[in-house]
């Protein structure tokens, strides 16, 4: 008897070649007679292009071509909107694309202007030094509020004012029950999340084969299957003639899904005009402008409670950053406004948002895609409710859970996948009695608190709770095929990043068709081995592609046992399929093996029976009605140096709730790296802007992203309660990690310190020690 | 002009390379584009993240922050290098597929570079020496818990093997 795949902690297939040195990644890629880009960016936040000349960089040895707006024809034009907004009702939503290249403007530091392609990428940025423009600087427009302000300058001229989107969303009537409320609490919150910062910065290599009028296109994306459809649409080629790989990609988070970047556009058709292939690899330092941001809201929100702690409405009003285009539409904020509902009853919510166009690169999701926000918003909001009531930070929380029984639980409002923002299941108080257990959180405000401020020792506990709408649709889809040396492969058209795709998803199809997890060869992310699909984000890979090879392994199991017991003159149901092979129940000497059956099935003479098709494969879709939610709760006890701010997190505790667990030591790595991120957002990584729009923290010694002495050893525990959305009950744990972080350091802080003491309140993400200090001394000034 | 070429000879991985570079050529380009071995990892170019730490002389540097002709006359092991033989890997790179200490794999080659020295000077270090000897390669994936197991079941593979 074999040992199920599905739910083991298996090491993964994919390590060996990434160990070695022997995976294939973007820059990896060696093509002869092969060219170089590099792009020449803004040094201005906002201002009018007067003049380029491009002769001495043109004349330079070593350069084949360069490109400005004016050069590049019938490809200069905006780019497409790639997630249309929600049907809201009322809904106003200003469209506004980036072009590949600057045309009369430019509208944030790092927006480019100009291409070089060169011998070698050293003479490609020598010859950007070359190139002379003439700009006439105008007022850039970097703060939310200022850019709102009458008289503000425009980042769109012909808008006529620097709105992005208008979007309210309501359920109940908020107004009525804060009217019967025994206390409101109001707060503004500052919330800024940054930038994903993968370790490998972001790439393109193209080449051109003229003969075969063909396109390939290697891409650190995170969607190839749109960027292959959407190339072909701005190239006028088929998408037959375009192959886009998305090879080993060294993260992604989120940004590697936004298209198309200027370089996606322009190194494709390069290769295509000089006929010569084409490479473009991002550095550090373009990444911090050239790659999307998340960045930052400000909420204005208050809550309405009855005297016993009961949520009885809540009401929202905030800006969003979304930088100076908008193709990524209105995840970002559409999340915040959803997430921010949490795992509570809130019978009666008011959310308004104002997406605001500024002079600053575009924002799109990154690792959580605006829920963080919400989650900040809701459980500051819970904690000063404590604090002002008098209840147990923990106690108001548990007082407000959606109980078990309450699922589905519909929220009435649109989540952005369009479908209504309706919990599918969940069982939220275990998970928040697990978290509380694990921390000690009762025994340490009794008593080792106490013990520990006695002895001059500032820490403080904190519980945050969350939950995330993951896997959403369109839909995914999978070829699982037999081979013939008895491999199975299993072919799907997302793309991977590190998620362990090569591994979970073969520990699905080992269990399906009867073979080893190592016999089960994953392709994820060439659209020449699967053409259909939408891409990895929003937590959806395994929920989504998972349940597709799921369907796929069935089918292929089902050709397998039928062909069988042709073989073996029998009836399926007394066949075997384990290790390989099939054999007969009961009779272990007579087995034939897996690859035996392939070819039996793909025969040189005789007839095929109609209505059967060769071979052992099948190829399925899969697409959910809508998300999956996930929920849980991190508890964190953290000292405090009361000089320095510095921080020791003595104990980190994640209790999750993602349904059905497909491989439990990858999902871990998820919940590690997604605290670690979180950790990163809520004390240490700033993207610090000047009034002029020039981004002052453009480098990692600047941009701090947590090593391994920031992020400290986390306690992990789960609880399972399926999705109903899918055969495999499996929801998405791709972001939980990182959503809840930072309320957790803020309450965490501010009872270390005592700061409720004092009237200091932390009310914005990302804090520092300096930052810490400042509002400190403000409170002391008080 | 940008013609200051230099004829440079290094041992990489036990072969040796004899190449003509321009002055300010980057080792890790270098070692990925002229050499082929694109195993060593560029991360950010200003040596922070070392993802694209390497052995020169048996110790790890930043080849982003040096020049290949500062390579010159020098024994050089890049990830390639690592394993002992082609059917048999370090020990600390079957600890870190043991234990699921990388996850894009992206920055790996860098951290096997410095913890492998690191292990050789600290045959037995505690949880905390591997957290500060692993604090100047940044890893954005794993939060690091699943490395620094790695590293410390790799110091107890390496003190069983003879």
């Amino acid at each position: 008897m074999t040992t199920r795949a599905f739910g083991a902690p298996i090491p993964r297939n994919e390590d060996a070649r990434l160990l070695t040195g022997q995976a294939l990644f973007v820059d990896d890629v060696e093509l002869p007679d092969m060219l170089h880009a590099a792009l020449l960016r803004s040094p201005l936040a906002h201002a009018h292009i007067e003049r380029i000349d491009v002769s001495a960089a043109r004349a330079r040895k070593g350069v084949i071509a360069v490109y400005t707006a004016d050069d590049i024809g019938a490809l200069w034009r905006p780019g497409p909107l790639l997630v249309p907004p929600p049907p809201i009702d009322g809904i106003t939503f200003n469209l506004r694309t980036h072009a590949p290249l600057a045309k009369g403007k430019v509208r944030y530091v790092g927006e480019p202007i100009a291409i070089v392609i060169a011998e070698s990428r050293y003479i490609a940025e020598d010859a950007l030094a070359d190139i002379i423009v003439d700009m006439t600087p105008l007022p850039p427009v970097v703060d939310l509020e200022q850019a709102l302000a009458k008289g503000a300058a425009l980042v769109h001229d012909d808008l006529g004012n620097n709105i992005a989107a208008h979007v309210r969303q309501t359920k109940g009537d908020y107004a009525t029950a804060a009217a019967k409320a025994d206390h409101i609490i109001r707060r503004r919150f500052h919330y800024d999340h940054g930038m994903s910062s993968p370790i490998e910065t972001r790439g393109v290599v193209a080449q051109w084969d003229a003969r075969a009028h063909h396109l390939t296109v290697w891409d650190t994306t995170q969607a190839p299957v749109f960027v292959r459809n959407g190339l072909a649409a701005q190239l006028g080629l088929s998408e037959r003639n375009v192959r886009v790989i998305a090879p080993f990609v060294g993260g992604g988070f989120g940004p590697k899904i936004m298209m198309f970047y200027p370089e996606e556009i322009l190194v494709p058709w390069a290769s295509m005009t000089l006929n010569r292939p084409v490479k473009w690899i991002e550095d550090r330092l373009e990444h911090f402008v050239a790659t999307t941001h998340e960045r930052g809201q400000i909420h204005d929100a208050e809550i309405a409670l009855s005297k016993d702690g009961k949520i009885l409405g809540v009401k929202d009003v905030f800006l969003h950053d979304s930088g100076a285009y908008d193709p990524y539409g209105l995840t970002v904020p559409i999340n915040s406004q959803c997430t921010l509902l949490g795992p509570y009853v809130i019978p009666h919510y008011d959310s308004t948002f104002t997406a605001v166009f500024t002079c600053k690169p575009i924002v799109t999701p990154y690792r959580g895609a605006g829920r963080q926000h919400g989650v900040f918003v809701i459980e500051r909001l819970l904690d000063f409710a404590a604090h002002e009531l008098g209840i147990d930070r923990a106690e108001i929380r548990r007082r407000n859970l959606i109980p078990a029984d309450a699922f589905p639980y519909d929220n009435k409002i649109i989540y952005q996948d369009f479908a209504p923002l309706e919990y599918d299941s969940g069982n939220y108080e275990p998970v928040l009695d697990k978290a509380l257990a694990a921390i000690g959180y009762q025994d340490f405000i009794a008593t080792e608190q106490p013990r520990l401020r006695a002895q001059g020792r500032h820490v403080g506990v904190a519980v945050c709770c969350y939950v995330e709408g993951t896997g959403i649709g369109p839909y995914e889809g999978a070829k699982v095929q037999v081979q013939a040396n008895g491999k199975v492969s299993v072919a799907t058209g997302i793309g991977t990043q590190g998620q362990g795709h090569f591994t979970s998803f073969a520990q699905i199809i080992a269990d399906q068709v009867g073979v080893p997890v190592t016999d089960v060869e994953v392709v994820t992310g060439d659209t020449d081995q699967f053409y259909w699909g939408a891409g990895t984000f929003a937590s959806r890979g395994a929920v989504v592609a998972g349940n597709a090879i799921n369907e796929a392994g069935k089918a292929v199991r089902l050709k397998i046992l039928k062909l069988a017991a042709e073989h073996f003159e029998c009836a399926e149901e007394d066949l075997v399929l384990a290790n390989g092979e099939v054999s007969i129940a009961g009779v272990p000497g007579n087995a034939v093996k897996l690859g035996d059956l392939a070819m039996r099935a793909n025969p040189m003479r005789g007839a095929v029976k109609p209505g059967t098709e060769p071979g052992l494969e099948s190829t399925q879709y899969f697409g959910p009605p809508k998300g999956a939610t996930a929920n849980g709760v991190h508890a964190m006890m953290v000292e405090v140096d009361p000089d320095t701010l510095l921080l020791n997190i003595l104990k980190y505790v994640v209790v999750h709730d993602c349904g059905t667990v497909i491989n439990p030591l990858i999902l871990a790595g998820q919940i590690h790296g997604g605290v670690a991120q979180g950790i990163g957002n809520a004390f240490y990584e700033q993207l610090v802007f000047d009034d002029q729009g020039q981004l002052l923290t453009a480098t990692l010694a600047d941009y701090l992203l947590p090593s391994s002495l920031d992020v400290p050893r986390m306690e992990l525990d789960h609880t399972v309660t399926p999705s109903p959305l899918n055969p495999m009950g499996i929801k998405g744990a791709g972001e939980a990690g990182a959503i809840p972080v930072g309320p957790l350091f803020a309450q965490a802080i501010e009872d270390a310190l005592g700061l409720s003491k004092k009237n200091v309140e932390l009310r914005e993400i990302p804090l520092s020690p300096s930052r810490l200090w400042e509002l400190i001394a403000v409170g002391d000034a008080k | 002009m940008d013609e200051d070429m230099h004829d440079i000879s290094v041992v990489v991985n036990g072969t040796r390379y004899q190449r003509r570079v321009e002055a300010r050529m980057l080792l890790s380009d270098f070692i990925r584009h002229e050499l082929r071995l694109a195993g060593t990892h560029v991360g950010c170019e200003h040596g922070v993240c070392g993802a694209c730490t390497i052995h020169m002389d048996g110790l790890p540097v930043r080849s982003c922050l040096l020049f290949a002709v500062q390579a010159n006359s020098r024994q050089l092991t890049t990830v390639e290098g690592l394993a002992p033989a082609p059917d048999k890997l370090h020990p600390l790179q079957q600890a870190m597929h043991a234990h699921h200490g990388l996850q894009c794999g992206y920055c790996t080659p860098g951290i096997l570079m410095t913890m492998s020295v690191f292990l050789n000077e600290h045959p037995a270090p505690t949880e905390a020496d591997v957290r500060e000897a692993l604090s100047g390669n940044l890893c954005r994936c794993t939060g690091y818990q699943h490395i620094v197991d790695a590293v410390l079941a790799a110091a107890k593979l390496r003190s069983a093997a003879p």
